[in-house]
């Protein structure tokens, strides 16, 4: 009947009300899906008194074949009977049954009333971490100060180095193409009405106040709270954030100071490089129509004030707290599994940027207001 | 287990090595059709290493292993995948995917394999996880279950396409006893009644006695096997000072043990 390589089946309704399913061949994962459309389309509206199936020509059959012949008795309404299936096949049939399994229901679904109320108390209980976090790392860094011998000084200027060493680049090519396309846009306008040696003070105050350390922190988010993240969250993973807490050592002590130290160094002097990029491309673009250097760093001495480039310099020490914080934060939020770092590197950057965004939007009030 | 049975899984001459470091050197083996085989040795002798050489997941230096006929270390496309199909494999940590459920874990060789309708996969899986006792646990996620239930939900998985051959990494290390026995207890009803061949590493001795019909023993030292047979002719009848040492659980330098401040330490650690 079969050639060993696919399964047959054939029906058929006798007088007695009786429904003979023949089936032969090889009842295997690879041939089954095509019998057991057949067979229950088949079925599909059929109410026999009593269903046999005639399993004579089965050559071979394993747990998938034996998973159709559970189904077929599940689907069965009436007496179901199997005949003549080879002896070495039977045990399959014990093993794999249908009806002593254990039911389990779907997941219970959330009403949208739930989901929300339950995502209002996970933010609310977001905040109350951030909040506590903040408190942990004040008293870490009282105590950092307090012992600067026991402040892992090696593990800080490793981070150092890769948050911000290995972080130049990238910065200062960023702040280079800003300053040029910023003012390459700017001065086409601004040449109508003959204002384009303005342009120079444009760049040097938005670059130096506000743009070169918003960069910066963007950068630091993708690059380096990411980074602190990932290592804190796999370090959660691997127990290895309780065995820290289980030899009497603070966490937060030993993992978040040492990469918050590293950020608070890093990120200023990351924000004035890409400035003076910024600076090095504005110059490009306005030394080509013809103004001369002179006079554009003459200019943009005399729109950068000390204050401005010291609002500029705070701004990114608090933008890197800020997103170094929420990263290991996250890290130390990590759950269980691969997946739960993955999240954690997600919502690290993502909160690290939306810190920021919140950051500059208080920086700008407070700096009008103290008219810098 | 019958001891004329054909082999099903033949090494031949295989050497393994990590850079310049030889880690087996010229093993020759037959695993036969339908025993359970383990592999036995010390920490870091090259147990896994050899496993993962097994299923083509490392290239030996050089060697062959045949998989029911085919070469596992030279086919490639189509020949591969059918020498895969042939074998199964639950690794040391279960290697579940943990954004699955359990059900959806044994399911995916399913999908990607067959073209099952979908309440069909659905019941093949829970019947393989129903199999090693798991079907009320389907819907949970791996981080739910515990360390004895991953093992089970890896072998489930393993065992989702039906393949002639499941090859286990050290089933059960970090078990409590009572799990342990269970899982030899499934190995054995898996292997008895669907004829499946297991090779199970490990270097837990009880487990040892109860499942295995042969077993081989590598040594670290000289990196290849220094006995073969079932394993009460290996605790019984080895003249090799290693093999004797590993069944009697004796630790390697016997003179510190003997000047240790307790004589009970060197049996219990």
């Amino acid at each position: 009947m079969g050639d060993g390589l696919t399964a047959n089946f054939s029906s058929e309704l006798q007088s007695n009300g009786e429904l003979v399913l023949s089936i032969g061949g090889r009842l295997s994962a690879e041939t089954v899906g095509e019998l057991w459309r057949r067979a229950f389309a088949d079925l599909e509206g059929q109410k026999p008194e009593r269903i046999v199936v005639d399993a004579s020509a089965v050559e071979y059959c394993d747990g998938v074949g034996a998973a159709f012949f559970s189904e077929l008795r599940q689907r069965s309404s009436g007496p179901f009977e199997i005949r003549a299936l080879a002896e070495e096949f039977q045990p399959l049939l014990q093993l794999f049954d249908a009806g002593k399994l254990a039911q389990v229901g779907p997941p219970r679904r959330r009403s949208i009333v739930e989901e929300a109320g339950r995502a209002a108390a996970n933010y609310g209980r977001d905040l109350f971490k951030m909040i506590s976090f903040i408190g942990e790392a004040m008293v870490a860094a009282v105590w950092a100060i307090r012992n600067p011998r026991q402040v892992p000084w090696r593990d800080s200027f490793v981070i150092a180095e890769t948050a911000g060493v290995n972080a130049f680049f990238i910065v200062t090519l960023i702040g280079f193409l800003l300053g040029l396309v910023m003012s390459f846009q700017s001065v086409v306008p601004m040449q109508q009405f003959g204002a384009e040696i303005f342009v120079s003070d444009l760049i040097g105050i938005s670059m130096l106040k506000e743009l070169g350390p918003l960069m910066t922190a963007i950068v630091l988010a993708g690059r380096s709270g990411s980074a602190f993240a990932a290592e804190i969250g796999t370090m959660k993973v691997n127990e290895e954030i309780d065995a820290l807490t289980t030899m009497g050592l603070d966490p937060v002590r030993y993992l978040v100071i040492t990469r918050l130290l590293a950020a608070i160094v890093m990120t200023p002097i990351l924000a004035v490089f890409c400035s003076f990029a910024a600076l090095v491309g504005g110059a490009v673009v306005l030394y080509s129509i013809g103004i001369p250097l002179v006079v554009y760093v003459d200019r943009v001495v005399g729109a950068v004030s000390l204050s401005v480039f010291l609002a500029g310099v705070i701004k990114s020490f608090a933008y890197a707290v800020l997103v170094a914080g929420v990263g290991c934060l996250r890290g130390l939020q990590t759950g269980s599994g691969a997946r739960a770092v993955g999240a954690a590197t997600t919502s690290a950057v993502v909160s690290g940027i939306v810190l920021i965004a919140f950051a500059s939007a208080v920086f700008s009030v407070v700096l009008y207001a103290l008219k810098i | 287990m019958d001891s004329g049975a054909p082999a099903i899984i033949r090494v031949e001459s295989l050497t393994a090595s990590y850079e310049t470091e030889v880690v087996l050197d010229d093993l020759s083996f037959e695993v036969r059709r339908g025993e359970v085989f383990v592999i036995l040795g010390g920490s870091g002798c090259g147990k896994s290493t050899l496993l993962k050489h097994m299923i083509g997941l490392y290239r030996p230096q050089s060697g062959q292993v045949h998989i029911d006929g085919d070469d596992i270390v030279t086919a490639t496309g189509e020949a591969r995948e059918r020498v895969l199909r042939k074998i199964g494999v639950m690794y040391q940590n279960g290697a579940l995917f943990g954004s699955m459920t359990l059900l959806e874990n044994v399911r995916l060789p399913l999908e990607i394999f067959t073209d099952l309708p979908r309440d069909a996969m659905d019941l093949v899986a829970r019947l393989k996880l129903g199999l090693v006792g798991l079907d009320a646990a389907s819907q949970q996620y791996p981080a739910e279950i515990s360390g004895g239930m991953k093992k089970r939900a890896a072998i489930a998985r393993a065992m989702a396409l039906d393949p002639q051959i499941l090859l286990l990494d050290e089933p059960s290390a970090g078990l409590d006893p009572i799990t342990s026995a269970e899982l030899d207890q499934l190995i054995l009803r898996l292997a008895r009644s669907l004829g499946i061949t297991f090779v199970v590493v490990t270097h837990e001795l009880p487990s040892i006695y109860t499942i295995a019909d042969r077993a081989i023993m590598l040594d670290k030292r000289v990196k290849k096997i220094v006995a073969v047979g079932p394993p009460s002719d290996l605790r019984d009848h080895s003249t090799d000072p290693w093999v004797r040492r590993f069944f009697n659980r004796e630790p390697e330098t016997a003179g510190v043990s003997g000047e240790g401040p307790s004589p009970d330490n060197e049996s219990e650690i």
